[in-house]
């Protein structure tokens, strides 16, 4: 298959987003979107409110078929094989794509049922497997050694960067490929963004991970590439050095150094 | 699109800092001058008044890399911002070199004028005048292209650095010849070429400042590249 321009020849296509576009109604969100995300990398997704990054994040794992008048048009290929027309279970797919979002969206359950909810829908374990399942998720979202003595509390009861990790540990409880993250730090403190970029870092080596923020800097922290997106346009694609030390269009340079008027 | 921040205060801090560097590589550019005219015409008094500045080109350093480090703790700069304060902190280390050459040359002078040897002396003071002139010159651009972020001017700072080094060159040879001829003339003769030495050096301290220039615009790295390299980078 034809690649993307931008990306390295050197790095393992995981998505090819192809003549991606996405309508609202007969609001155009997304226009023809070209992109590839590199398997095991972190892709940021930057851009001013409104410029589609977080709709062409809920398209990964058709988030957006929730609701009747939300289309997309186009492929998004994930190892070969269009997720839009695909004939597999929807409920498959958000199983291989794990997505986890602004606000910490803990069941209302116990800590453990919490990591242990989603696994049941795919999996049947034996307890002792299942404990094994639940301890692994956390100690991977670096929760597992405040929890580990209150694993039959509500998850609720936690900080909010404790339950953004909940979250995290969660979605990757079901062992997904690649996982979406919609602005995951920007109701917490510099502590728990500190821990949830920690966490970033560590999950690439088994993750494609994908991270819309509205924070440059944790987008030139925690990622290796980064698109920037412009009212439904993705206007550049590029190693996070590159873009955030010398991007090629002015018009990424005017957003990252906050002359966007 | 506007060229200006959504933050005045930051635009406001850029081009204060920018400013003072040119400040700065004013002061230099004087200490140089009045370096050459001690030279030329003996002057112990204007040789003392180089050394004095070199009090205040030290302070402005030392200034300067504070509210570096303030803009970048506070901003978190990115781009071409980045690129800016990165090649300022470079500049400015440039500069106060520049003004250690000036400073050496008006030692030089105290030393020729102490141990008596000015007024005998047929040194080819008018070829070092010559070579400082080039070296003030590219200075001077170099700071005028910094000052409108022009890297074609940057370019030809790049180009003309081989002429002074030429001038150095033919004036080692011709301070050579002189000591052949006249060891009386050694110890002196081996002041020029420190004085010599420290002019060619403000040259390449003009030159660094060029590439920085091209690298606040271009964002490439020209240092150590050909002329062709700069040259395709600046296109």
């Amino acid at each position: 298959m034809d690649r993307a321009v931008d990306l390295p020849t050197t790095e393992k296509v995981k998505i090819s987003v192809r003549d991606l576009n996405f309508f609202y109604g007969s609001f155009h969100a997304l226009k023809r979107i070209h992109l590839d995300i590199p398997e095991r990398k972190v892709t940021a997704f930057i851009g001013p409110s409104g410029c589609g990054k977080s709709t062409l994040l809920r398209t990964f794992n058709r988030m957006f078929e929730l609701y009747p008048e939300q289309r997309a048009e186009g492929a998004i290929n994930i190892d070969g094989e269009n997720i839009l027309k695909t004939k597999m279970d929807v409920s498959l797919i958000r199983a291989r794509i794990g997505m986890v979002f602004q606000k910490p969206t803990p069941f209302p359950m116990s800590i453990y049922d919490n990591i242990a909810f989603g696994v049941r829908l795919f999996e049947t374990l034996p307890r002792v497997e299942m404990d094994e399942r639940v301890e692994w998720a956390l100690k991977k979202a670096a929760l597992w050694n405040e929890v580990k003595d209150k694993l039959a509390q509500s998850g609720s009861g936690l900080s909010g960067g404790q339950q953004q990790r909940l979250c995290i540990a969660r979605g990757i409880a079901i062992k997904p490929e690649v996982l979406l993250l919609d602005e995951p730090c920007s109701a917490l403190d510099p502590i728990s963004t500190g821990k949830i970029e920690e966490l970033i870092h560590e999950l690439k080596a088994d993750y494609t991970v994908m991270i819309v923020t509205h924070n440059m800097q944790q987008a030139a922290r925690c990622s290796d590439y980064t698109a920037y997106m412009y009212l439904g346009d993705l206007v550049e694609f590029g190693a996070t050095t590159d873009v955030f030390m010398k991007p090629k269009k002015k018009d990424t340079e005017d957003y990252i150094t906050g002359r966007f008027g | 699109m506007s060229d200006k921040h959504l933050s005045t205060q930051f635009d406001a801090e850029l081009s204060g800092i920018s400013s003072r560097v040119l400040e700065m590589g004013g002061l230099v550019e004087s200490q140089v001058a009045q370096a050459l005219y001690a030279l030329t015409q003996f002057s112990g008094d204007t040789a003392s008044q180089v050394l004095q500045q070199e009090e205040r080109v030290n302070r402005m350093e030392v200034e300067i890399d504070r509210d570096l480090s303030n803009i970048i703790a506070r901003r978190q700069p990115t781009a071409r911002d980045l690129r800016l304060l990165i090649a300022i902190s470079k500049t400015i280390a440039n500069l106060e070199r520049v003004g250690d050459e000036a400073a050496r040359i008006a030692r030089t002078v105290q030393r020729l004028i102490n141990t008596g040897v000015s007024s005998r002396l047929r040194l080819p003071v008018a070829d070092l005048q010559f070579e400082a002139e080039l070296a003030i010159a590219q200075l001077r651009k170099s700071l005028d292209a910094f000052a409108r972020l022009d890297t074609s001017k940057a370019l030809e700072v790049l180009k003309q650095d081989d002429q002074i080094d030429q001038e150095f060159d033919g004036l080692l040879r011709k301070l050579i010849t002189y000591m052949m001829e006249d060891p009386r003339m050694i110890s002196s003769s081996i002041d020029l070429v420190f004085v010599a030495k420290a002019i060619e050096r403000v040259g390449d301290h003009a030159k660094n400042l060029a590439e920085a220039i091209i690298y606040i615009v271009k964002g490439t790295d020209v240092r150590h590249s050909s002329v062709q390299a700069v040259e395709d980078a600046v296109r």
